[in-house]
């Protein structure tokens, strides 16, 4: 399959996770919109790594598996931001009994 | 590499003091020894004499800005916890904590000044904002630093998606396969489709960390909502910090392509400082008023990326030390309040001459008034738009927008001399001597730089 493909599916997920994240007011579900976010790159990461392994012979194979262990760390730091957020939600929801951003616009005033 | 090694080391050992421990005020001890010995390995190895060295494959480049700017970096930590380190030990209950997850904090700039791909960007950026999310929400019963936490959080997260999204896009449109910023090739004419897509999300996201318009509406909240001590440290070293990545990324990558991405630069470069100086004017608490403060500095600092010759890299330092140090200085008075609000400073300079004088010379340097710090960092910052010599108009309306920035620092100095004192609960705070005679070294550093900025800037030749 022609690279284009693999990217108009990674960028329709990314738009997915943006508009997720931009509209939904629950906070959960706004998280999972941004981790949607990330693993879209994942994708996109593991394709342009295949795409520049077959088409430039002058590459070695280290170098084009860059991407691919390039993935490895967004799941890291991925995980390391669900632990942290989880908490950071859980924190708020003992406090207001709800996990609903709009009780975000306290601070405003 | 010693900064970076050392404060990861020193961060876990203050993660299992809390076990050791058992009196409160021990960890502020092993803080302050921690960073004196990372800000002397980092200066051992600025001269050559490193006391750990191993082979990263290039992916860490150590330069003489880079090591000089750790220095600082270290330097205003240093002061930050000679400062205000008893206040961090009020935030709550486990004291230690604050302290490892600052550490942590610290490693992520090193690497976020250091970074030779885009892989240890990413990381570096990420190792200093997961910490600083927990730092931002560690008064866990106060509801405004939850709401901070949350949505800093979230808008951290949304804008570290942004930036990976223009990580892969420059991978997939640079021929070469590598991550390595020396190595992204651009090509001829126009960037391509791909490349320019990758260059715009780094910005945004970029923009999202160092608070500059039109992504800077999550900074007045969060620095708000957070406990001030941390406030202080999230606008100083960590913003300062952003914009060392900032700049070291695309002045090494991109700068071949200046032209083509300047106009976005100069965008958000005059909607930042239209935006930070006017909201700050009517602000009524100085907290509040300190956090548009800083996204009005954030548009000076921006002036940088937008010159990208030598003097912007002068400029970047020399501002890094002059705002960092004028702002702990000015929050370390700040938290010994009770009261944030502008009427809370009323006739300080009866009550506490010495608070009030020293806060006096920091708002001075903030505004950039001459013989202060804060006026040669300005100067440094529009010599180098200047010498670019295009978009004269940016550094007019930078010029003006400093002239804004004096009306609301000295709303604040004319509380301090010109107002009566109230019947408040500012009457009586007390301070220890030994932090009296913290700020006026602190002072008396505003000052030499004010005077001598060689003394900060001569260090990148040497």
């Amino acid at each position: 399959m022609e690279i284009k493909w693999y990217l108009f599916l990674s960028l329709a997920l990314f738009c997915i996770g943006i508009i997720g994240a931009l509209t939904r007011r629950n906070s959960i579900i706004v998280f999972m919109c941004i981790e949607l976010m990330l693993n879209s790159v994942n994708l996109l990461l593991i394709a342009f790594s295949k795409m520049h392994l077959a088409g430039n012979n002058a590459l070695s194979y280290t170098m084009a598996t860059e991407a691919q262990l390039f993935v490895f760390f967004i799941m890291i730091v991925a995980a390391a931001e669900v632990s942290v957020g989880l908490a950071i939600i859980v924190l708020m929801y003992r406090n207001t009994k709800s996990v609903d951003i709009n009780f975000l616009n306290r601070l405003k005033n | 590499m010693n900064a970076i090694i050392l404060s990861a080391i020193w961060g876990v050992i203050m993660m299992f003091g809390g076990v050791i421990f058992k009196k409160r005020d021990t960890p502020l001890y092993w803080a302050i020894a921690g960073v004196s010995i990372i800000l002397i390995a980092n200066v051992l190895e600025f001269f050559g004499h490193p006391l750990l060295s191993f082979d990263s494959k290039d992916m860490l480049h150590f330069d003489k800005f880079t090591l000089h700017f750790n220095s600082i970096a270290l330097i205003c930590t240093l002061l930050y916890f000679l400062l205000s380190g008893r206040d961090i030990e009020k935030i709550g209950m486990h004291v230690s904590e604050y302290f490892c997850l600052i550490f942590f904090v610290l490693c992520g700039v090193f690497i976020s000044s250091s970074f030779n791909t885009l892989l240890l960007f990413f990381l570096g950026i990420e190792i200093m904002s997961i910490p600083l999310y927990i730092l931002t929400g560690s008064n866990k019963a106060n509801l405004k630093g939850n709401e901070a936490a949350l949505k800093y959080f979230l808008m951290g997260a949304f804008s570290t998606g942004l930036m990976l999204m223009g990580i892969a896009l420059i991978y997939g449109g640079n021929p070469q396969g590598s991550f390595y910023i020396t190595n992204i090739n651009l090509g001829t004419g126009d960037l391509s489709p791909m490349i320019a897509a990758g260059l715009l999300l780094i910005v945004f996201s970029l923009s999202f960390k160092v608070s500059a318009a039109p992504f800077h509406f999550w900074a007045p909240d969060v620095y708000d909502g957070a406990p001030a001590v941390i406030s202080s440290f999230m606008m100083t070293i960590v913003k300062v910090a952003g914009f060392v990545a900032f700049i070291r990324l695309f002045s090494i990558s991109f700068g071949a392509m200046h032209g083509q991405w300047q106009s976005l630069i100069v965008i958000i470069t005059a909607a930042t400082l239209l935006i930070g100086n006017i909201t700050a004017v009517f602000q009524q608490s100085v907290k509040r008023m300190l956090a548009y403060s800083s996204i009005s500095h954030a548009g000076f600092m921006m002036l940088a990326i937008f010159a990208l010759n030598d003097t912007a890299h002068e400029a970047i330092i020399l501002y890094a030390a002059a705002y960092s140090i004028a702002t702990i200085g000015l929050f370390a008075i700040l938290i010994k309040m009770k009261d944030y609000s502008i009427s809370g400073f009323n006739g300080l300079g009866k009550t506490q001459p010495l608070l009030g004088f020293t806060a006096t010379i920091f708002l001075l340097s903030l505004a950039g008034i001459p013989l202060t710090a804060g006026f040669t960092a300005k100067f440094y910052v529009l010599m180098a738009a200047l010498q670019t010599g295009q978009d004269v108009w940016l550094v007019i309306l930078a010029v003006i927008c400093a002239v804004i920035g004096v009306v609301y620092y000295f709303k604040v100095i004319q509380a301090i001399y010109f107002k009566e004192p109230e019947d408040n609960d500012n009457q009586n705070i007390s301070v220890s001597s030994g932090f009296k005679l913290l700020l006026l070294i602190t002072v008396g550093l505003i000052i030499l730089l004010g005077i001598l900025p060689n003394i900060v800037i001569d260090w990148l030749y040497y």
